[in-house]
């Protein structure tokens, strides 16, 4: 399987993408997945509209992008935790 | 690489009052400026920040928000916790509509991108478990919610320590 680009962003890039990094990392080791995590701020996407596979955010976007974008708010809150994962992983084994 | 974050009871607010998140944001970063923990630039941006990408948590039991700006405004890496006596209506981080009334303030001062990892694990950890959120929000005494925090948090070497 080819390595998927995983953006992981918030608005400061400091915080709470530093969070949902760690949890995606974790995740792609239990299930063998071969993903380049890139941390960045929210505002930095554009740069990677090309590149990107997935982007998996804690902040909000309007923006329209060409892969699929989950929100990762459950990472931080504990509620709904598992949802997300299986949509993560749903969208990387595609 | 030695990593401490300044935490003791003089960045712990109880009993704040507030009418609005920019008040709580203001009373907070006044506080890390007044230790010469932030520059005079971190409330503008926090407030800025917060405005355009919320920080409200929907936790279990008690709403929290996590209010942080860019690194260069911080001159001192912080946590500074603020109690409210009443709530105070955030955004809800990745909605831009929705509010959640929110009865602690967990402030984060970064001086560094992509960095302390543990440490905010265990702070969600703590936003996790609605036990703790309550313990802190009925809690009068800082050096108790201090005790607490360090108990579930890793700070690294603490300084400011009396």
């Amino acid at each position: 399987m080819a390595k998927k680009q995983v953006l992981v962003a918030c608005g400061a890039g400091i915080a709470t993408s530093t969070v949902v990094n760690g949890a995606i990392e974790e995740m792609a080791k239990e299930n063998n997945l071969n993903v380049d995590l890139v941390q960045i701020k929210i505002a930095e996407v554009g740069g990677y509209v090309d590149t990107a596979d997935l982007l998996v955010t804690t902040a909000m976007t309007q923006k329209e992008y060409p892969f699929p974008v989950i929100n990762a708010r459950s990472f931080l809150t504990g509620i709904g935790t598992d949802a997300t994962k299986q949509e993560i992983l749903t969208a990387l084994q595609k | 690489m030695v990593s401490n974050v300044y935490f003791n009871e003089s960045v712990i607010l109880l009993n704040m009052e507030a009418a609005s998140k920019e008040e709580v944001l203001e009373k907070m970063g006044d506080n890390l400026l007044s230790q010469n923990l932030v520059k005079e630039s971190f409330i503008p941006a926090l407030i800025a920040r917060e405005e355009e990408y919320a920080t409200g948590l929907p936790t279990a039991g008690v709403a929290v928000a996590i209010p942080h700006t860019d690194v260069e405004h911080v001159q001192r890496k912080a946590i500074s916790v603020g109690v409210l006596k009443e709530a105070v209506e955030f955004g809800v981080m990745g909605d831009d509509k929705e509010t959640i009334p929110v009865r602690i303030v967990f402030l984060l001062a970064m001086d560094e991108a992509h960095s302390q990892l543990t440490l905010l694990q265990q702070l969600m950890g703590v936003f996790q478990t609605e036990e703790t959120l309550m313990s802190i929000l009925k809690e009068e005494n800082k050096t108790n919610i201090r005790s607490l925090l360090e108990e579930k948090l890793d700070f690294g070497v603490l300084e400011g320590e009396n």
